[in-house]
């Protein structure tokens, strides 16, 4: 038998001997994603020779930075009697932060206020960003805050913002009573508020009419101008005569729509907002702040400046600009010939011209459309301006969004005999905007970049700042790569964080298992 | 007796309620359509009679007759004859040519890095591939104002003056064999002169080179038409026999050929800049403005870019390359042939918007003082003439018509492009 013979027998596994040096751990990491080939090894050389040359450059410039100084000369002096060749005077930064963040002119002590309004955006967005995980009832406090925000920042009597919310909360409960109503009780109201829509409507087309004819006539008393003279008399007549059947016609359908009940619920909770707004607000408040006064030092909106100035353009251009966006996108998707031309005129004409052209309209222009005496300020026109220009952004990305959506989600709308604001709503709307979230957050960025264009038409940004209030001072004059290299990462930490936020939130919702 | 079909029309006719033209879908849209034009033509009434009336008050009418008006002011960069007795109409043109050269400059340069960084940052070496996104995140995140003011400082203040060149202890020198100078006022750098021009005549005072210029332009396109031709007709021989003949140094003579016989025929000769005095002579000037404006909008648009490039490349699956590699094809032809025609596709309809964020950023020219359209009709003509309306809506009008035709002409391109599906 040969099995005798076996001198020896394995009984246990040997243990896999390590992988040779130039095959394993950081050699071979570098072998192959530096020095694949030889482009790639020369353009890891030169990448590194870059990467060096960077950092040796600016390393000394920020280690040998002056934290503490008065002026420009100040810093210089402290580098040479410290005997240093480069350096950073950060202390314009410690010297200027008030005015980086807040501008020159807002004042001192009500600091806290913005910083305040600013912790508590960051709180307010928390529930709307985070909405999987965060109860629904925190929205709450998301609705609220812009009343705290503008109370905060513009200052004043607490109640006007409170009296508003009221008016809005009392406008829902309208709405919500007459829809409860009995047919025959909305019937008299429909009579009602049908009646007032009537005389209300004819009022506002008697008054159009005149004015088209004072058009009309002072274009003709230059004269030689008979286009657009004709233009505005046939207009003129075109209202007179249907000044008085368009409103009897409205009032009637509000009547005639009782049963349904949608046009009566909707105009009784405009007319209820319209009163509140423009007859109780100044009364009511002034009257509570009388009985109970909760002040805070009012600041007028042409003091706003600073980094904050660029927030408040940002955030209240983006919050508004999305709902007309939508509105844009639905009006360009309609099948009705006027409303689409009126929205891809709008849309197109935006796109069109750069935004410092529509910030002149703002600075020089838009006082000429607005009634004589009516005082806007400039911070209002801008916001008017900056939101028509990314809600035209917006709409161009929404209308992406419905165009991917395919054509059975509207037919298998129309089949469940959805009419079309409950198909838009329920259907369209949801899927269409979860398709556009990546082309929204990236027009919202590059909106919060372009509201530094506002340093353009003087107002004090924080690059206003820097270039006006700062270079131009005598102890900080034409200093340069530090007051630029802040304002640029202020800029990136809020940019990159939102983008880094958008890829996030498009995996939560990635619901497409793929 | 009744079909089903007659029934709702004789029913609509017999009891036809007002509300019907809300609620029926039939009428409904034509409804809404009539108070939208009543409500347009009341804002219209709401707005143009404000302006009647606040016109009417500062004293002022719409006139355009300042146009003609002579502009009073100099622009430092002038491409066609300008001079301060010119007229603002003039004024204008100068600096609409301003922004199409800052807009045209910084159109190539951004694709070229955007291409470079796209396609590095896909980059199979990591380090280089890691500064390509640092680079891409850097510069979209901040705003463009921002970069053309860091480099518009830098090159103010951190570039020599004209004065450091003198003497013989000159602490700074010409760059590139004494012929370009980097200074604080701008870039000084050879300038083509032509010794036999043409020279400008009396009916077409534009500049003094134009006509050779345009004799030079003629010659490339008919290099062009030629070079077309002579791919045409490779790629004939190549469907006919086979073979593809070589035809890369006939395309080279075609290119290169005339254009350098035109150009010895009127005499290139090359004005270098000299230091005379304080300043540097002759040569060309690119002023700092320029130069900012123009390096700010390409590294900022050549960070879009990038992503746009490296999105179009990725969207190309990876089965078309592997495809193309089991039909023998060697990795640049993969390259070539397939994986860019259908990448292009990708990534052109993006790079157009970005060209026309190109023209439209340009407009920044106003916060370095480079003179383009923004500066001398919506800036400085503006505040001679306080003519705001007719200034903007100038201004909106040109950059309307440039987007517009942009796009237009983009368009015809990507439909050309476009995937031929049936």
């Amino acid at each position: 038998m040969t099995d005798t013979n076996v001198s020896f027998v394995r009984h246990e596994q040997i243990p896999p001997s390590p992988p040779p040096p130039s095959q394993s751990g950081a050699i071979k990491w570098a072998r192959e994603n530096l020095f694949s080939n030889w482009i790639n090894s020369v353009l890891t050389v030169l990448a590194l020779y870059f990467i060096i040359r960077l950092v040796m450059g600016a390393t000394p410039w920020f280690i040998n930075g002056v934290w503490d100084a008065d002026s420009i000369r100040e810093c210089r002096d402290i580098l040479t009697a410290a005997g240093k060749e480069t350096g950073a005077c950060f202390a314009v930064l410690v010297d200027r932060w008030d005015h980086l963040l807040f501008g020159f002119k807002y004042p001192q002590d009500a600091y806290w206020r913005p910083t305040l309004a600013f912790i508590l955006l960051i709180a307010a967005a928390m529930p709307a960003l985070f909405y999987m995980y965060v109860p629904r009832k925190f929205l709450l406090g998301t609705a609220a805050y812009p009343f705290l925000a503008y109370w905060l920042i513009w200052g004043g009597s607490l109640w006007v913002p409170i009296v508003v919310a009221a008016a809005i909360i009392a406008t829902g409960l309208v709405f919500r009573l007459v829809e409860s109503l009995n047919v025959s009780t909305r019937t008299l109201l429909a009579g009602a508020v049908g009646i007032l829509a009537a005389i209300g409507l004819a009022y506002l087309l008697f008054l159009g009419a005149q004015e088209l004819r004072f058009i009309a006539g002072s274009i003709g008393s230059e004269g030689l101008r008979i286009i657009p003279f004709l233009l505005f008399w046939a207009a003129s007549i075109f209202t007179y005569v249907f000044f008085i059947p368009m409103g009897i016609f409205v009032g009637y359908a509000i009547y005639d729509d009782a049963e349904r009940g949608g046009l009566v619920t909707v105009v009784t909770a405009l007319l209820a907002i319209y009163v509140m707004l423009v007859y109780l607000l100044g009364p009511v408040s002034s009257g509570l702040n009388a009985v109970i006064p909760l002040e805070l030092q009012a600041v007028p909106s042409r003091d706003m400046g600073g980094y904050m100035l660029s927030l408040i353009l940002g955030t209240v251009c983006v919050s508004l600009s999305i709902p007309l966006g939508i509105l844009l996108a639905l009006g360009r998707q309609s099948n009705m010939p006027l409303i689409k031309g009126v929205c891809v005129v709008f849309i197109e004409f935006i796109r069109g011209v750069p935004l410092i052209t529509l910030l002149f309209v703002a600075n020089v222009m838009l006082a000429y459309f607005m009634p004589p005496q009516s005082n806007f300020d400039l911070i209002l026109r801008v916001i008017i301006m900056i939101t028509m220009f990314s809600s035209a952004y917006i709409a161009e990305v929404i209308r992406g969004g419905l165009a991917a959506l395919p054509k059975g989600q509207y037919e298998a709308a129309d089949s469940l005999g959805l009419n079309y604001t409950q198909a838009t709503r329920l259907i369209i709307l949801p899927q269409a905007l979860k398709i556009s979230i990546p082309g929204i957050v990236n027009v919202a960025v590059g909106l919060f970049k372009d509201t530094t264009l506002v340093s353009v038409i003087s107002m004090f940004d924080i690059v206003g700042m820097i270039r006006g209030p700062i270079q131009q001072s005598t102890d900080w004059i034409s200093i340069y790569w530090e007051v630029y290299l802040f304002a640029a990462l202020v800029f990136f930490i809020v940019c990159y964080g939102i983008s880094q936020y958008s890829q996030w939130l498009e995996r939560q919702l990635a619901t497409d298992h793929r | 007796m009744t079909t089903l079909a007659d029934q709702p029309i004789s029913a609509s006719g017999s009891s036809f309620k007002l509300s019907m033209l809300l609620n029926d879908t039939r009428y409904r849209s034509l409804t809404f359509q009539f108070i939208a034009l009543v409500a347009i033509i009341a804002f219209m009434a709401f707005v143009g009679g404000n302006l009647v009336r606040n016109l009417a008050e500062a004293g002022l009418n719409i006139s355009y007759a300042f146009l003609g008006e002579p502009a009073g002011y100099d622009i430092n960069q002038r491409p066609i004859e300008y001079d301060s007795t010119s007229s603002h109409g003039r004024a204008a043109v100068v600096g609409l040519l301003n922004t199409l050269i800052v807009a045209f400059l910084a159109c190539i340069t951004a694709t070229v890095f955007g291409v470079i960084a796209g396609v590095l940052r896909l980059s199979n070496n990591w380090i280089v591939s890691k500064i390509m996104s640092i680079y891409v995140e850097i510069f979209r995140n901040v705003p463009v104002l921002i970069w053309i003011l860091i480099i518009f400082s830098v090159m103010i203040n951190a570039l020599p003056g004209p004065r450091d060149f003198r003497g013989e202890d000159a602490t700074a020198s010409m760059s590139f064999f004494d012929t370009f100078a980097f200074t604080n006022r701008g870039v000084f750098a050879p300038a083509p002169e032509f010794t036999n021009s043409f020279g400008s005549t009396a009916e077409l005072p534009v500049t003094t080179t134009g006509m050779d210029w345009l004799l030079v332009i003629a010659a490339l396109l008919l290099s062009w038409f030629v070079a077309r031709a002579v791919a045409n007709w490779a790629t004939r021989t190549q469907e006919a026999t086979g073979n593809r003949p070589t035809t890369w140094y006939i395309t080279l003579a075609i290119w290169v050929v005339p254009v350098v016989a035109v150009l010895l025929f009127l005499g290139l000769t090359w004005n270098v800049p000299e230091l005379k005095g304080f300043n540097f002579r002759g040569g060309m000037q690119l002023r700092g403005s320029l130069i900012a404006l123009w390096f700010a909008l390409s590294i900022y648009t050549g960070a879009f870019i990038a992503e746009n490039v490296r999105a179009g490349i990725l969207a190309i699956s990876k089965g078309q390359t592997e495809a193309a590699g089991a039909l023998g094809l060697r990795p640049n032809r993969i390259m070539s042939l397939v994986v860019l025609p259908q990448a292009l596709r990708v990534i052109i309809p993006p790079l157009i918007s970005q060209y026309l964020n190109i023209t439209k950023n340009s407009s920044l020219a106003i916060a370095v003082g480079y003179m383009d359209v923004t500066g001398t009709l919506g800036g400085i003509t503006l505040l001679q003439t306080g003519r705001a309306i007719e200034t903007i809506l100038l201004l909106m009008l040109f950059y309307l018509t440039v987007s517009l035709l942009i796009s237009f002409f983009m368009n015809i391109f990507n439909n050309r492009m476009k995937l031929k599906e049936r």
